[in-house]
This record gives structure tokens, sequence and C-alpha cells, in this order.
């Protein structure tokens, strides 16, 4: 019985291969999506986790230093021989040439055997290792990037992130040009037993907890939510895809069913095979989604670890593992997927009267209340959507108005059309015109779950379309006025720095030292630049918020310009104080716009600057000159010197470079993009297809009263743009109330930065030509098989029962 | 031969013990290192015992970076005022990958501190670990003082050697030790040449095995006072042991009537080795025979999933000497990088003592 039974519903799909390839194909794109966006995720995340864990961050208490930057290593002597068990290590950017190589210095005799710095399998060779030149240990990746610079001996280990070196301290102190300091110091568990305190030891150190996650994780967790949420947007989508198709599926097999049970089966049986076949078809589809979503993430993974890195600073490899967390993941949710589209269908089957008739009613048929009851949770959705921006606070609150944003708009979709053409048919018209709007009408229901995908896709394309162009506008204002002078010439020594700046003078308009530190602001970490007092500064730095005179405070050295990330971080205002590295206290006198910087920043004057970081590096210079002159001083200056290329940059280079790092930024969100658009333009073919094989019955009559096939077909397919074009309409504004919750809430709870909203109407045709497109492919098998319908199964319709 | 050897294993064992604890480092999961920069090899680089020399104190009681390997290695039985033995071990040691002291981090000298407790019952240990160069480990000879972070063994008072505090702490104990000599420094096989091979391979050796001790033990935050003896032993070498030999058994033992004797047995593939020194209680030593002492194991015991002998038989015919050594605690087990067994003793038989054991090489 069970074997006949699951014969007898397997011969649907044999009989209806396409909609067999559509249940597939909509349930491998959402299990796609979703596992390739958890693949990456997973993959950062384990980047992030072995940063963390790297010299045990993660698990050991640390001492580091109270005022930032670092302590001297007499400081860790005086702790080990006080009986205190710690281990130094020194951290710090390591600049090989043009790069700059985050570099760990550490003590392999002193470091517990399970904060070891990665496993440095092969290592032979200590004395190698501790005595100059020292050995340093980067990724396979980093060693062929810094294959033929001036560097120690490398060896290489798999288990290094990208961008991270390591290396005894001893050699690490003398790479970093910090000769016997010591960044901070990792507490062993197992201490003495009545150890001093640490504050008759070491005053200047403070102890700081085990931190399971880094401040990469933390502050990249947002940008992670985002893409989660994108992948789940998509995984929607495309069960929208799969539901349709098993509501057809069902629907087209009531007689079937009925059958069954008349022979005897039992309801559960039944119910049974249903599910196990559901589930069968969804382990086979779950299984192609992985795989699917495995090469997505290969195809995405290098664009979001370039996003990451330029973003954050975060560096995640750039290979992509099978992990059990984002596979079982994506079955499950393949598998629990499915079982949600298909529960409407399965409680159907399980009430089916037995000797009711097995007659299809049309298919999703809504009443009048149920797309008023849709509309009314959709208002109260986006009600609760604007609560949560007015009142809410916090990433998980931007998300959660997104959402309820998202959700309302395509719950309030189906009313919203039915209304529009209640309006329309109003327009006196002919009998097919009037036909052919209450027709429509009716179909929206059928359609609605199709066209809510489609209200999704629209606005997440134009929203984040919407945000990443009003990103790219205010990032070229932006570079416009921060990047004001022509040229900017870095010395390789501090001598040749002079030198350089007086063979500037009497060849520039001005000659702007651009000298900066780095360091610790509230626990965070900032860059300090010491700046001259010069029109360039006053006249084009952008400024978002300033004191009266901010930058003759600035010039006298008691105050200091703040990048908008840094006041976010270090919760820092307008008027109050910002302790710079080294306990240096001074005003906050203007907030200016850092877009794309992961590091916060601070500008104090020049000589302020030199008093309080006399050893800060003293080699960079902008200059200002005509721009039509920049191309002959660089000849000069090559002339002159002989810099290498990359150390004279003139400004349409540099803008160009930060615009392709921007564009790189933003390729995985375009990607992305393009994919969930894919994803409901196939749930939109889904129900095309449901739809027309149901359609014969209503469209019968329409046929025998004299319209031709084709003119059927035609009229159809104006039906379906329409829709869809009325559907991209209330896009818009929902796309663009998305635009501008990315732009004022996420982004400045996850980048620290807000944006102006800028709309660009000009995009909006390029999608509507895209729906349009999207809509002919999709409904074109459908109309053709309509117009191709022998009239023989036309007339069918009034002899047959069904 | 002059037999009056001292653990030549000890040397290499030492030094496998580095090449080993350095491996275990850089390398996470089971090392399986032979020899590190050299260190399994011959003496190439580095200076090799004179035989003659004699020694030059207070210089030799600091450290002689030009060899390979160096301890200094204090063993302590001691009784409580509850009337319970105890045993205490302090050991610095001090292993080269090169032979010269360098500045600061780049220096090759690598410091590893072992300390212990042993009661009837319990056993604690501690291990350090510390590179040469930056202050963090060493020995300066006068004042003589050798220290591993906080662990000292240093004078207090006295000519060089002879009055010493030593201190040192673990997790769950903690000591504090006065040593005071009541003999003289003896010099180990010929003048502190102490040959160990037929190959000539040879180290620098003296003890001070006459000290007297008083002080307090603190284990897991019991403190009992203590009063017992001490044996300082001091060796440094560049040489490794033959290839073939697996393992030591030592013995400094202290006899009631007040003289002392040092004896070891070489395991190796054939039948072993033994040899010693007899000191009298005015400190003259003796050289034993190649295989004069009879060394015999008996009961083990299952320490930390090895079969130890922790009984053992001891005959020295020419002296009239059969005892039976007993283990204080079967558990003494140095659990570091590079484990061993090291615990106090207890004698029976022909003479009655203390002292202390040492075994390395059971698998």
């Amino acid at each position: 019985m069970i074997a006949l039974g699951l014969t007898t519903l397997f011969s649907h799909w044999r009989r209806h291969p396409l909609q067999l390839a559509m249940l597939l194909l909509g349930l491998s794109l959402a299990t796609a999506l979703w596992s390739g966006v958890q693949a990456i995720n997973a993959e950062a995340r384990a980047s992030y986790d072995r940063a963390a864990a790297m010299l045990g961050q993660d698990r050991f208490d640390q001492l580091v230093p109270a005022a930032g930057g670092s302590v001297a290593q007499e400081v860790f002597v005086r702790l080990r021989r006080a009986g205190w068990n710690v281990s130094p290590v020194i951290e710090g950017d390591w600049r090989v040439g043009e790069r700059r190589i985050r570099l760990i210095g550490m003590d392999p005799v002193t470091l517990p055997r399970e904060a070891s710095a990665a496993r440095l399998t092969g290592m032979a060779d200590l004395l190698r290792f501790v005595t100059p030149p020292g050995l340093v240990y980067v990724s396979p990746e980093t060693a062929a990037m810094l294959a033929g610079s001036a560097t120690p001996p490398l060896a290489t280990s798999g288990d290094l992130l990208p961008q991270t070196a390591v290396a005894d301290i001893g050699i690490a102190q003398a790479l970093l040009k910090m000769p016997g300091a010591v960044s901070r110091l990792i507490v062993l568990p197992d201490h003495p037993a009545g150890h001093p305190d640490l504050a008759g030891i070491a005053p200047e150190l403070v102890l700081k907890l085990p931190n399971p996650q880094t401040d990469i994780g933390a502050l990249t967790d947002s940008f992670h939510l985002n893409l989660t949420a994108f992948g789940f947007l998509a995984f929607v989508v495309g069960l929208f895809i799969v539901y349709s198709t098993i509501g057809l599926a069902f629907e087209q097999r009531r007689a079937t069913f009925r059958t069954l049970r008349s022979l005897g089966m039992p309801a559960n049986t039944l119910m049974g095979l249903a599910v196990a076949e559901l589930l069968a078809c969804a382990a086979v589809a779950g299984a192609a989604g992985i795989a699917l979503g495995y090469l997505v993430a290969s195809f995405l993974l290098p664009g979001v670890a370039a996003t990451l890195r330029s973003l954050y600073g975060a560096n995640i490899a750039g290979a992509l593992a099978f992990r059990a967390e984002w596979v079982l993941g994506g079955m499950a949710i393949a598998l629990g997927g499915t079982l949600l589209s298909a529960a409407a269908s399965l409680w159907k089957v399980s009430r089916m009267p037995l000797l009711a008739p097995a007659q299809p009613r049309a298919w999703a048929r809504a009443s009048q209340r149920l797309l008023l009851l849709q509309a009314a949770a959709g208002a109260v959705l986006l009600a609760g959507a604007s609560g949560l921006v007015l009142w809410g606070s916090g990433l998980a609150a931007g998300f959660g108005a997104l959402a309820f944003l998202l959700l309302g708009a395509g719950l309030m979709l189906p009313a919203a059309l039915v209304g529009l053409l209640a309006l329309l048919s109003r327009v006196p018209a002919g009998p097919v015109a009037q036909w052919f709007w209450a027709d429509t009408r009716q179909q929206v229901p059928g359609l609605s779950l199709a066209l809510m995908a489609l209200l999704l896709a629209f606005s997440a394309n134009v929203g984040v379309g919407t945000m990443v162009a009003s990103f790219r506008a205010t990032f070229v204002d932006w570079l416009d006025q921060r990047l004001a002078a022509e040229a900017y010439v870095t010395a390789r020594t501090p001598e040749e720095a002079a030198r350089l700046a007086a063979w500037l003078a009497p060849r520039a308009d001005a000659v702007l030292p651009i000298w900066s530190v780095e360091g610790t602001v509230a626990g965070h970490a900032a860059q300090v630049y010491g700046v001259v007092d010069h029109p360039t500064y006053r006249e084009h730095w952008p400024v978002i918020a300033a004191l009266p005179d901010a930058w003759d405070r600035v010039a006298a050295g008691g105050a200091a310009m703040v990048s908008e990330q840094l006041l976010r971080r270090a919760g820092l205002s307008l008027g109050g104080t910002v302790v710079l590295p080294g306990g240096w206290r001074v005003e906050v006198a203007g907030v200016y716009s850092d877009y794309g910087n992961p590091v916060g920043q601070a500008l104090v004057g020049q000589q302020a600057f030199d008093r309080h970081y006399p050893d800060a590096p003293r080699l960079r210079y902008g200059v200002r000159i005509a721009p039509e002159r920049v191309a002959a001083l660089r000849r000069d200056l090559d002339a002159a010197f002989g810099l290498p290329a990359g150390n004279v940059v003139d400004q349409a280079g540099l803008k160009q470079r930060s615009l392709d790092i921007f564009e790189r930024t933003f390729a995985v969100t375009g990607a992305l993009n393009v994919l969930t658009l894919t994803v409901a333009g196939v749930a939109l073919f889904a129900s095309m297809t449901t739809i027309s094989a149901m359609r014969l019955p209503q469209l019968a009559p329409v046929w025998a009263m004299g319209l031709t096939r084709r003119r059927l077909a035609l009229l159809e397919l104006c039906r379906t743009v329409g829709l869809v074009l009325a559907t991209l309409a209330l896009a818009i504004p929902v796309g663009v109330a998305l635009a501008w919750l990315l732009l004022a809430v996420v982004n400045v709870e996850a980048f620290g930065w807000r944006l102006p909203l800028r709309l660009f109407p000009s995009d909006w045709p390029r999608l509507a030509g895209l729906a349009l497109l999207a809509t002919l492919v999709s409904v074109a098998v459908p109309l053709r098989r309509l117009s191709r319908t022998p009239p023989a199964t036309l007339t069918k319709v009034f002899a047959n029962e069904r | 031969m002059n037999a009056r050897a001292i653990p030549p294993a000890v040397c290499s064992g030492l030094a496998r013990t580095c090449a080993l604890l350095l491996f275990a480092f850089l390398l996470a999961g089971p090392a399986v290192a032979q020899g590190f920069a050299g260190l399994g090899a011959e003496a190439e680089g580095f200076a090799v015992p004179q035989r003659g020399a004699p020694f030059s104190f207070p210089r030799d009681h600091g450290a002689h970076p030009e060899f390979r390997i160096e301890w200094w290695y204090v063993t302590a039985n001691l009784v409580g005022d509850d009337g319970r033995d105890y045993g205490a071990q302090w050991t610095l040691f001090r292993s080269a990958a090169a032979p010269y002291e360098g500045e600061g981090w780049a220096s090759p000298q690598l410091w590893m501190g072992n300390a212990a407790v042993t009661t009837p019952d319990r056993h604690h240990s501690a291990e350090r670990l510390a590179r040469g160069g930056i202050g963090q480990a060493g020995v300066t000879a006068a004042p003589f003082a050798a220290w591993i972070d906080e662990w000292r063994l240093k004078a207090d008072g006295g000519e060089g050697i002879d009055r010493l505090v030593m201190t040192a702490a673990g997790p769950d104990f903690r000591y504090r030790l006065a040593l005071a000599a009541t003999g003289p420094i003896v010099a180990q096989g010929e003048g502190g040449y102490s040959v160990k091979s037929a190959a000539g391979q040879a180290s620098r050796y003296y003890s001070q095995p006459f000290y007297t001790v008083s002080g307090t033990l603190e284990i897991s935050g019991r403190t009992v006072a203590v009063t017992g003896r001490a044996w300082l032993d001091r060796e440094w070498s560049s040489q490794p042991l033959a290839a073939d030999q697996t393992g030591w058994d030592w013995f400094s033992l202290h006899f009631s009537s007040g003289e002392k004797m040092m004896g070891f047995r070489l395991r190796d593939s054939g039948g072993g080795y033994t040899s010693g020194t007899w000191i009298a209680a005015d400190g003259t030593p003796t050289p034993l025979a190649a295989n004069a002492l009879r060394m015999t194991p008996g009961r083990t015991a299952r320490v930390a999933g090895r079969e130890i002998p922790v009984e053992w038989r001891l005959e020295l015919p020419e002296k009239g000497l059969d005892i039976a050594v007993r283990a204080l605690n079967a558990a003494a087990w140095v659990d570091s990088r590079y484990p061993y067994w090291e615990g106090p003793v207890r004698v029976t038989g022909s003479a009655e003592g203390i002292g202390y054991l040492e075994m390395t090489g059971y698998e």
C-alpha cells in the first residue's frame, strides 16, 4: 500500500516535470543564498576567532598599559621576578615598503602552550627564530605578497591570517622600531601562591579580562547581520516559489488523494507519504542548494574580504572551508522551509472530506475580508516600524524596523493593488475591458505571494541602490574636500624629509606637513595627526560641527578636531575633553567626517604635536600647487630625489584609488541584489505557471465568446506586466524608506557615520526595464502554452466535471 | 678509568630536555624532536671541560655560558615540627643554543627552573622557563645569587655559598629555607673533572653535601616549620651521552654516621654501568670503581603511567654496605615538560640514613 501510494504520488511529478523543476530550483536557490551567506559569515567568524585566540586573548587575562601605548620590558621582568606568571607580547604595524603588516612579537619560552600564536609547524631552529635576523611567520598569501621585499627570512604557516606576521619578541621590537617595549602581557592561570598586588609592582598596568570576541568581531557584527538579513530575505523570496509549487501540486492531486483514501489508505499514512515525498525533495534540493551556496560564497568571499578589510581593517582568510555549522544549518533550513511552505497544503489534505467532490477550488482564492485583514496587519507592522525608529535604539532596533517595514509593505500590497484595480474598473470601457479589470482583481490573491516576493526584491534593490549611490555621492564630495592638496609626497628618511621640504618650498604654493602617530583613545585604536594652521584646512576640511574659532584653538595646541567615528565610539562631545595617546588631554573643538576609515582620527596643531610626540615619523607632506603643474613637479621630484613611484601620489590618483576601494566594498551588495532579484523572477515564473494551469476554466468561457487565444494571451501578458509595474511603483517608496533606515539608523550604528539621503530616480527606469524583462521571461512559457492550447482542451472545460 | 662520574646522562638528558621543551612551545601537539640547534650533536663551538683545571671560586659558582649545559641543583630532606618527613627540591638549569651570552632577547641562553615539595602522601612540583639576556633568570657568582622569576637561591651572609636562602613557589606550595654548610665543598671526579665515558666525554662537577636546613614549607595553605639536611650539586658540560644510554638512577645519601654517598647507574642496552663517590664525614671524597656499587631495583609503582622502581637494594662490599632504599612517596613525579622522578628516600640496613633519588628515562 505504501509503495503503491508513493508511486502514485511521485507519478504526479513525472507528468509535471516543470513543476518538480520549479520546486527543486526554488528550494535550492533559497538554500543556496542562505547557506552561501552563512558560509561567508562562518568563515569570517572563524577568522576573527583565530585572531582572538591569537596569543590567548580569548582565554587569558591580560595586563595592558593604563595610558595606552606600550611599557618597558623591564616591567615584564619586574613582574616575573615578583612572582607574576606573565608572558610579554608586542604588537604593531610593520611597514614593508608600501605595505603594513600586523606584526605580533611573542616570547616562545614563557608563552603558554594554549596561547600558541599559531601552530608553527616545522620550526626546526629556535636559534634562528630568536637571533637576528630572525624568522618571521606569515600566511602563504602574505609570503607571496612580500616576496622580493626587504624582510627577514620568512616562513609560512597556513594557520596565520593574511596581513599578520608572528616573530620572536626581540626580532619584532627591532622591526617595529620599538626596542625594549612591550604592548601587553598575557597572565597565565597557574599563579604561584601568594604573589603580590599589581599596584605594588607595576602601577602603570591594568588588568583586562579575557575577551572571547575581538574588537574586530564586535565591529563587524553589524556587517554580518546585514549579510544575514540579505540571505534571509533571499530565502524568504525563495520560499514563495516553494509555496506556490507545493500548493499547485497538492491542488492538482486532490483527485489522487481522494482515490487513495477511497482505496483504504488511512489519512495519517497519506499524510506521512506526502511529508516523506516533500522531505525527499527538500533533501535533494537542500544538498544542491548547499553545493550552490558554496559556489556563491566562493564567488562573493573575495569581495567580502575586501569590504571587511577596507571598512574595519579586519583580515579574513581567503579560502572557504565546508563547515558543519552552515552545511547542517542550510540543510535544516531547507527541510524546515519546505515543511513550513507545505503546512497549509498538508493541513488541507488532512482535513479533506473523503466523499467531497475532488474539484479543485480556485487556488488560494482570498476573500475581501482576508485582504482587509492582511492590510490591517501590514498597517500595524508599519506603525511598529515607525515606533522603533522613533523610540528604539541600537542596531537590533534598526534591523527590526527594516523587517517590519518590508513585511508590512508586503502584506499591504494585495489590498493596495485591488484598490487600484477597483479605481481603474470605474473608468467606462467596453465589456472586454470590464472583464479584464474584474479578472485581474480576481487574479491578485493568486499572484499575491509572487508579487509580495517581487515587492521585497524591488524594495531591497531600490533601498540598497539608493544607499550605495548616496554613499558614493557623499564620498566623492568628501574626497574633493578632504584631498585638498594636489600632491602628497613621502620621504624615506627624516633627513630626506627635511631636504624635501626645503626643496618644495619655493616650488609650491604651500607645503603642509602631515605627521601622525597611532595609539589608543578611550580603548579604541586611533591616529593623531599634527597639522599646520593653513587655509587648506580652514576652507576645505569636511567639518560637520565645530566650536567658534575651532581652527584657532587647534593651532593654539589646546584642542583637537576629531573624526565622526572617534566621536561616536569614544562617546566624546563637542566642547568636551578627549585624552589622546600618552595621556594628553585636549578639548574637542570640532567634528569632521572621515568615511571609510576603520580607525578613529584626531587633528591637533603641529607645534603641540611636536612637543607631545617628538618621536613620530616626520616624512609626509601635502603639496599645494596648481593642478596643471603636478605632472611637472613629479618629474622634477623624480629627477632630484629619485623617490619610488609610490612615494609621490597626486590627488587624482589618490581619488581614483579611494573610489576603487569604495566600488569593491559594495560589489558584494550589488551581487546579492542581482541574486535576490533573480530569485524573485523565478518566483513570478512559478506563480504564473501555477496560475495558468488553473486559468482554463476561467478563460474557456471568454474564448467561447469569441476572444482568440492570441488575444487572450496578449491580455494575460498586459495583466501581468501591469501588476508587476504597479508593484514596482509601490516598491519605490518602500525602497526609499528602506534606504533612509539604512543611512540614518543602521549605518550610524554599524559604521559610526551618518550620510545624507540622496535620490537617484534615473536608476528606477533601469529597474523597471529589468522588471519587464524578468516578467516577459517568466510569462513566456505559460502564455505560449495558452496561445497554443488546442481548442479541444478549452471545449473540454465545459464537458468535464472538473 | 676513573669512575667518579657524575650522571653524564643528566647532561644529555638536559640537552634533550631543553630541545624538547622548546619544541613543545613552538609546536602545538606532540613534539617529536630529535636535536635542536645541534644540541643533540657534538660540542662544536662550545667549551670542553679540561682535566686538571682547578675550580676557581667564587667565579665557578656563577654561570659558564660557553658550556652547553649547567645546573644548580639542591635537594633537601626535612622533618617538620609535626613529626612528618618532607622533601624539597630547587633546580635551575641553563641550556645554551650557542656558546655565548647575547644582548637582550637575542641571547641564546635558556633557563629552566624546577621546584618541588614532597610529603609522605603528596607531591607538588612547578617549573619555570626564561630566556637569558633580559634579567628574568640568571646567576651571579659573588655575591652568589641564582634566580628564575621570583625563585631564588642566594647567599645570605657567610663565604661563597656557605649560607644560602632558597625560595620557590608553585600554585599550591611555597617554601623558604635557610641553608648553612657544616663541611667543605666536595670536588667530584678527578678534582672536579668528571669523566663519563670511555670516549672521554666529561663534565666539571662539584657538590656541597653538608648543608643543615631550617625554614618553613607552606603546602596547600598549611605552614609547617622544618629542619634537615640539603645537598647542592653544580655541574656544567657540553657533551652528550652515548647514543644507547636510555636513562639513569641517581642517589645522594646522608648516612647517620656523617658519611655521604653519591651513586648512580646508567642504563643502556647492555648491563648498565654504575659509579659514585664515597664522602667521608670530613668531606674527603673517594671515587668508587666502575660497577663496584651494585644497584638492584625492587618493588615498582605505577607513576604517571609508567612502572618506576621505588625500592632499591644498594650493595658496596668494600665499605660493607648493604642497604634498602625506599621512596618516601612513590608519586614524586616532577610533571614538567620533561618529566622525571625526583624524591626523598629513607635508608635502612647496614647503615641508616636519608637521601634523594632521581630516575629518568622510564617510559
